[in-house]
């Protein structure tokens, strides 16, 4: 097959396993309708729903995986922003919310964001998993009993510190943090024999990253799970209590515009996995009981600011593991009551990626474009949903039936994003930036340190003043013991609905403050294994 | 950019926009070719074709490469939008049939000469006022005009040598 052999010395489990029989339907090319059986139906097959199949065919469960993106493999990941875009995330890449004021990077395809990410690893905070216990009464999810979760998937995805020097754009962070006595530390990621090429963001074309693509998919479908492609979760059916078949909704071959073609799936229990805004989405349609009306509610993003700096050396943050360093300084040093603390990271610096988020157009634009190998940026996530005066946002359904997020950026919120472009400004002037732009839509550098401090203390800021972006989507179906406040009992279980389960990020009762997947592998985990358990008896 | 909330948001415009969707109705497209600047409709195509050397200016090459430049940047565009979900397609029909319509082109976005004929001062003038406008709505309609098209040109590899970008590194085993 000549289109599966541009790299015919590297390992591609879908092009071997399909050769064997695994069972992959592809909705975009259904002729007709059908229906499918199996013991469970996943909707998803990110970081939760991969998990989860992996644990339920190991216990001999029939498992069917429904994805809404399509599926794309190691041999054809060409490290091309335009091809990846469409191909793998929601929205191509340009998911917004509802006021467009956040930017929303969330993966579309087989393996959903864990295809796509930079691969950074953190075990949940120690004071996130305390906060949950104290403000949510959540018991069983300390740190003392996640901690052999945690350490199954890292081992299952090979999670380790990055053992190789950080590339330029992630030394830059920790040079400038170190002159100004912020600690910065060495990021763990999920590779394997990783080529330090730079290109996570658009599907890893060695499978060195140990996403769901190549880790618990491959590994379900050879125990004999159905995975079924572009097809979108439409509608759970359900009476008394009980949830009888799922309704799918075909995708064309772009995989934007439904088809007429429906795929009725009829499980004994149904795993929502589809993340924090398609999980919400699908209970929504769904019209299942919510009593205390919290489907959808306090949905986070750790919404991130950015600045960008002119180094004086080459940079070419396009190159090297995209994230290698972080600095919690910021997390660490303020209480949840007060104001709103951020962690540092950096991001990958690629043609699209900068020219859609570098400010303004025309001259000044295409000038800060011309300097790309010499520009150097930091992030700043948010740690959002510790606070009252964070409430997140809330998923609404359009007249169509396709979600959106309402996250109403607050004072709140810009007091933090202020801190965090003088923050970055000033650990990147120590780093050696000759010039500092804030990320803004108009656009003005500064030259030095004592220049940026005083503009940015007197910028406007607000929705679209600052560019505001999101790589992490939780929350909005929360877990905990009070029902008027988590829709999710401590086993997974949606309360209204004996058999449905919903395991993903959407179970996270505040953000994490820290990439969050590692959060969903263990968490996940331990929530399907114990379903996994209940199912063998019954 | 629904017809409510740009109502909402107060836009001078927003009675003129229900004109515009009354006497300017976008053909319907029966179906949608899947390459090229026919997935556009003629609104998309005109504006974006006005836009764009203005976006990209000190981008493109020059010379004799800039107008092909700008058709690739243009189908770049189309591609992109294609791409997207029906609900930020049917967003962007608005937008565009708001720009082509000739008493909301220059109420709203004030471009007062057809966009053909526009001068770039005043198309660069018009991208100004709706970044730095107080409606949030223009804003982010300022924002997505900007990264359609940058997107659109950055995608392509044309566009990689003035930026020092070598592209994707080749992969040994090739």
């Amino acid at each position: 097959m000549a289109a599966l052999g541009r790299q015919p010395g590297l390992p591609d489990p879908f092009r071997d396993g399909s050769a064997s029989g695994w069972r992959i339907i592809d909705a975009s090319a259904l002729a007709e309708d059908m229906t499918i059986e199996a013991d469970v139906v996943i909707v998803g097959t990110g970081a939760g729903g991969g998990t989860a199949a992996e644990i339920l065919t190991q216990a001999g469960l029939t498992v069917a995986m429904i994805e809404e993106g399509a599926l794309v493999t190691s041999a054809n990941f060409h490290m091309r922003e335009a091809d990846a875009y469409p191909q793998l995330y929601q929205e191509s890449a340009a998911r917004k919310t509802k006021d467009k004021a956040i930017n929303i990077l969330q993966g579309r395809c087989v393996g959903g964001s864990t295809t796509v990410n930079w691969t950074s690893s953190f075990r949940t905070p120690p004071a996130t998993l305390e906060h949950w216990a104290r403000e949510y009464g959540l018991t069983g999810f300390s740190t003392g009993d996640l901690a052999p979760w945690f350490e199954r998937m890292e081992q299952r995805l090979s999670i380790a510190p990055w053992a190789m020097a950080p590339n330029e754009n992630n030394a830059a962070l920790s040079r400038g943090a170190q002159a100004l006595g912020i600690r910065a530390a060495t990021i763990s990621r999920n590779v394997k024999s990783c080529w330090n090429l730079g290109y996570c963001g658009m599907g890893c074309p060695t499978n060195a990253k140990q996403s769901m693509l190549v880790t618990t998919i491959p590994a379900a479908l050879a125990r004999g799970a159905t995975l079924v492609t572009r097809a979108r979760a439409w509608q759970l059916e359900h009476s008394s209590a009980r949830v009888s078949s799922l309704v799918c909704v075909g995708l064309d071959s772009r995989g934007t515009d439904p088809t007429p073609r429906r795929i009725r799936v009829r499980a004994r229990t149904f795993i929502a996995a589809g993340g924090a805004i398609g999980t919400p989405a699908l209970l929504l349609r769904s019209k299942l009981p919510d009593p205390h009306g919290v489907v959808g509610k306090r949905t986070f993003l750790h919404p991130t600011v950015l600045s960008g700096a002119r180094m004086a050396e080459r940079v070419d943050g396009f190159s090297g593991a995209p994230q290698s360093i972080y600095s919690d300084h910021f997390l660490d040093s303020v209480p949840f009551d007060g104001p709103i603390g951020y962690k540092l990271e950096a991001p990958p610096i690629h043609p699209v990626l900068s020219a859609t988020t570098l400010p303004g157009f025309g001259q000044i634009h295409a000038a800060w474009m011309r300097e790309l190998p010499y520009v150097q940026v930091v992030i700043a996530l948010m740690r959002d949903g510790f606070h009252e005066s964070s409430p997140g946002g809330k998923v609404e359904l359009r007249s169509d039936g396709t979600p959106v997020l309402d996250y109403p950026l607050n004072d709140y919120f810009w007091d933090g994003a202020r801190r965090a472009l003088a923050t970055m400004a000033e650990i990147q002037f120590a780093a050696g930036a000759r010039s500092v732009i804030p990320g803004r839509p108009a656009a003005q550098g500064y030259a030095s340190w004592r220049e940026a401090r005083e503009a940015i203390s007197a910028l406007e800021l607000g929705p679209q003043t600052a560019i505001v972006v999101s790589a992490h989507v939780m929350g909005g179906c929360a877990i905990g013991a009070d029902p008027r406040r988590a829709a999710i009992d401590e086993s997974g279980r949606y309360r209204e609905m004996d058999n449905l389960y919903v395991f993903d990020g959407s179970v996270f009762p505040t953000s994490i403050g820290a990439n969050p997947q590692l959060s969903v592998y263990a968490i996940v985990a331990k929530l399907a294994t114990s379903l996994a358990q209940k199912l063998g008896r019954a | 950019m629904t017809r409510r909330s740009l109502l909402k948001a107060g836009v001078a415009g927003g009675a003129l926009l229900l004109l515009a969707r009354t006497f300017h109705a976008p053909a319907a497209v029966a179906a949608r070719p899947d390459t090229g600047v026919g997935m556009l409709d003629s609104d998309a195509r005109t504006v974006l074709a006005a836009i764009i050397p203005v976006v990209l200016d000190g981008a493109l090459p020059s010379g004799t490469a800039a107008a092909q430049a700008g058709d690739e940047a243009l189908a770049g565009a189309a591609r992109a939008i294609a791409g997207l979900p029906p609900a930020a397609r049917r967003e962007l029909d608005q937008l565009f049939a708001l720009l082509a319509f000739a008493p909301t082109r220059a109420l709203v976005a004030g471009v007062w000469s057809p966009w053909p004929e526009a001068s770039r001062e005043s198309i660069a003038a018009f991208l100004v006022r709706w970044r730095d406008s107080r409606f949030a709505l223009l804003r982010s309609a300022y924002d997505a005009l900007r990264q359609i098209i940058l997107g659109a040109w950055y995608g392509n590899e044309r566009a990689w040598p003035a930026i020092g970008y070598a592209g994707p590194p080749p992969l040994a085993l090739d």
